[in-house]
């Protein structure tokens, strides 16, 4: 690929370079223009939920679970959330127990055993799971689980998130470990360590850092899903730490609680919300933190 | 010197089988093969839970405009024609916007501002797509409604059909393009500026030898080069876009119609799915969610694998020749 269909006759002239000067300057000022404008809804989008969201955070909003409300009840005594909190924190960590393994595990498969007809597959195979919408991976835990039980389950939701956070654990375990030096492999080669060994004591202690990175960044992911739990978990006023029924989600709460015509419950919608922009804020910064490290170190 | 004796006692056993590297081959292969097991599964659990409706209304259900659960006839036509028409709307807002962020991130800003601009156009995509949608409900469509979509209808509404009121609620297949494009938006622009970035300098010194100025660089050097891996970001944002479920369910009305007019409800195929599955009456009914299910992951696997392919050639392209 040579300059591809440039230089044209307009730019070898000399003449109008003023016209083509002003020109540049106006186009290249609207890349900057056009990044301004798509910052303008993320900041609007963060300051809503950090201003509505902070007037329902309470010692009630984080101890109390749902209270039924009437119209025109305060927004003082009507419950919290808690039963939500809980229930996320339960579904994600059930999948994280799932996901971390199996995502972890293929990842060193790919970074240690690359070139095969075997990782094709399997990096083809996590792609097509990174790009799978969450509702589709949502309705094959429901077939899957739901639909035999005849129950609303935790546990198929944790399934379902599952799915959703193995390709992610997998990508960054790989692309980290591919960051390991061949020197430091080499070395432990030459000392007749085998394989296996270096690998488990050498090779992963050095990419831990990012392992752990992605496994944040697939628990950031797994907290704000909301269309899989839809079908899966379906929701529950009451606080419960049986993974076998339906279950409260905090997702599950800014959606439903949106759609409520109550303003107390809208209220708490918005501090779900505020609560899940937090975390995904928290672990964002994290990773930035990490891959600094690293790639500083390096 | 326990030590020692465990590194002989290991010695030992190596010499012996051997088959250390074997085991963990065999144990790191088995948990990959697993990850390609689970994308197996959701094929065939899908294909197996959709086989009612499949048998029942054969290729016809992709043509069919009718979804009444009421009367057990379903038909795809209205879910895949929201689906393509709201990410079609955002592609065409996103589409321009993010290319535009990307070439600013890799050509134009200074490099002090790169790192925290990155950072964060790459938050907004981390939002979870529940806020995005309460967003929409709450602000968004208030003022669209009043500001927006009524006068454009008023004015424009008998003369152009897609454009036609009422707007009752304000909820709707174009503030839902609206949505779905300021969520696709980082995507766009952070491929775009990954493929822009890894453009060789020379491409750009030699237009620059030549008296171009900054825009023409941009324009005949930079961007025709990262072309396709530009057109594959975009596809990339698309597939965010139809697969994308709860912005959707939140603010597009949820109605399984094909209307004239952008201001109308309709509904996506993710949305449908969402909204009508937990509360399957029928076994007929849940099995054709499932079918517009397996629908929209060829939907969304079409546009990934065309994205991917386009990406992975011009980082392929540049990595030869560098």
């Amino acid at each position: 690929m040579a300059v591809a269909n440039a230089p044209r006759p307009s730019l070898l002239e000399a003449s109008g370079g003023r016209r083509r000067q002003i020109t540049s300057k106006i186009l290249v000022g609207m890349t900057g223009a056009a990044t301004l404008i798509a910052l303008v809804p993320l900041l609007l989008i963060i300051s809503y939920v950090v201003v509505q969201g902070f007037q329902s955070l309470s010692f009630d909003f984080f101890t109390q679970t749902f209270k039924p409300v009437t119209l025109g009840s305060s927004s003082t005594g009507a419950g919290g959330v808690l039963h939500a909190i809980v229930g996320s924190l339960l579904i994600v960590g059930v999948s994280l127990l799932m996901a971390v393994p199996v995502g972890v595990m293929a990842g060193i498969y790919l970074a240690e055993y690359p070139g095969t007809s075997a990782s094709n597959v399997i990096r083809f195979s996590t792609d097509v799971l990174t790009a799978m919408p969450s509702i589709v991976v949502g309705v094959v835990a429901y077939v899957l689980i739901v639909q035999r039980a005849q129950q609303f389950s935790a546990l198929a939701g944790s399934i379902a998130l599952m799915v959703l956070m193995v390709p992610v654990v997998t990508r960054t375990t790989e692309e980290i470990l591919r960051l390991v030096p061949g020197s430091v492999r080499e070395a432990a080669m030459a000392l007749g360590v085998p394989k296996w060994r270096f690998t488990l004591n050498v090779v992963i202690p050095m990419g831990l850092s990012g392992i752990v990175t992605g496994i944040l960044l697939a628990f950031a992911r797994a907290m704000g899903e909301t269309a899989p739990l839809l079908v899966t978990v379906l929701g529950n006023n009451n606080l419960t730490f049986d993974i076998f029924g339906p279950m409260q989600a905090l997702p599950l709460i800014a959606y439903r609680y949106t759609e409520q015509p109550f303003d107390v419950l809208n209220q708490q919608a918005w501090g779900a919300a505020l609560i899940l922009v937090t975390i995904v804020l928290i672990a964002n910064i994290l990773v930035r933190l990490a891959t600094r490290r690293t790639t500083g170190a390096r | 010197m326990q030590h020692a004796d465990a590194v002989s006692g290991w010695e030992r056993l190596r010499r012996r089988t051997r088959h250390g590297d074997l085991l963990f081959w065999l144990i790191a292969l088995s948990f990959a093969v697993l990850v390609v097991g689970l994308l197996v599964a959701i094929i065939a659990v899908t294909w197996d839970g959709s086989a009612a409706a499949r048998h029942e209304f054969g290729f016809g259900f992709l043509t069919s405009s009718t979804w009444n659960p009421v009367k057990n006839q379903y038909g795809a036509l209205p879910a895949i024609y929201g689906t393509v028409m709201s990410s079609a709307i955002a592609l065409l807002i996103a589409g321009p916007i993010g290319v535009m962020i990307g070439v600013f991130l890799a050509e134009v800003s200074p490099s002090r501002l790169r790192m925290p601009l990155s950072f964060l156009v790459e938050l907004l995509a981390a939002i979870p797509s529940v806020v995005y949608g309460m967003w929409g409900v709450f602000v968004f469509i208030p003022f669209f409604r009043t500001w927006i979509a009524t006068p454009i209808s008023e004015r424009f509404g008998d003369a152009i059909p897609l454009l036609a009121g009422p707007v009752t609620v304000g909820r709707g297949m174009l503030v839902a393009g609206i949505i779905l494009a300021i969520m696709i938006v980082p995507t766009i622009a952070a491929v775009s500026r990954d493929v822009l970035s890894v453009v060789p300098t020379h491409q750009r010194e030699a237009l620059i030898a030549l008296g171009a100025t900054r825009w023409e660089v941009i324009r005949h050097a930079t961007i025709p080069y990262a072309r396709a891996g530009i057109i594959g970001g975009m596809m990339l944002g698309l597939g965010r876009a139809l697969g994308e479920t709860m912005a959707a369910t939140m603010v597009i009305g949820n109605t399984p119609r094909i209307e004239g007019s952008l201001f109308a409800p309709a509904t996506t195929a993710a949305s449908l799915v969402a909204s009508q599955l937990p509360n399957a009456g029928s076994e007929m009914h849940s099995s054709a969610l499932i079918l517009v299910a397996l629908v929209l992951f060829c939907i969304t696997l079409v546009a990934n694998s065309i994205a991917r392919l386009l990406v992975w050639k011009v980082q392929r392209g540049s990595g030869g020749k560098a």
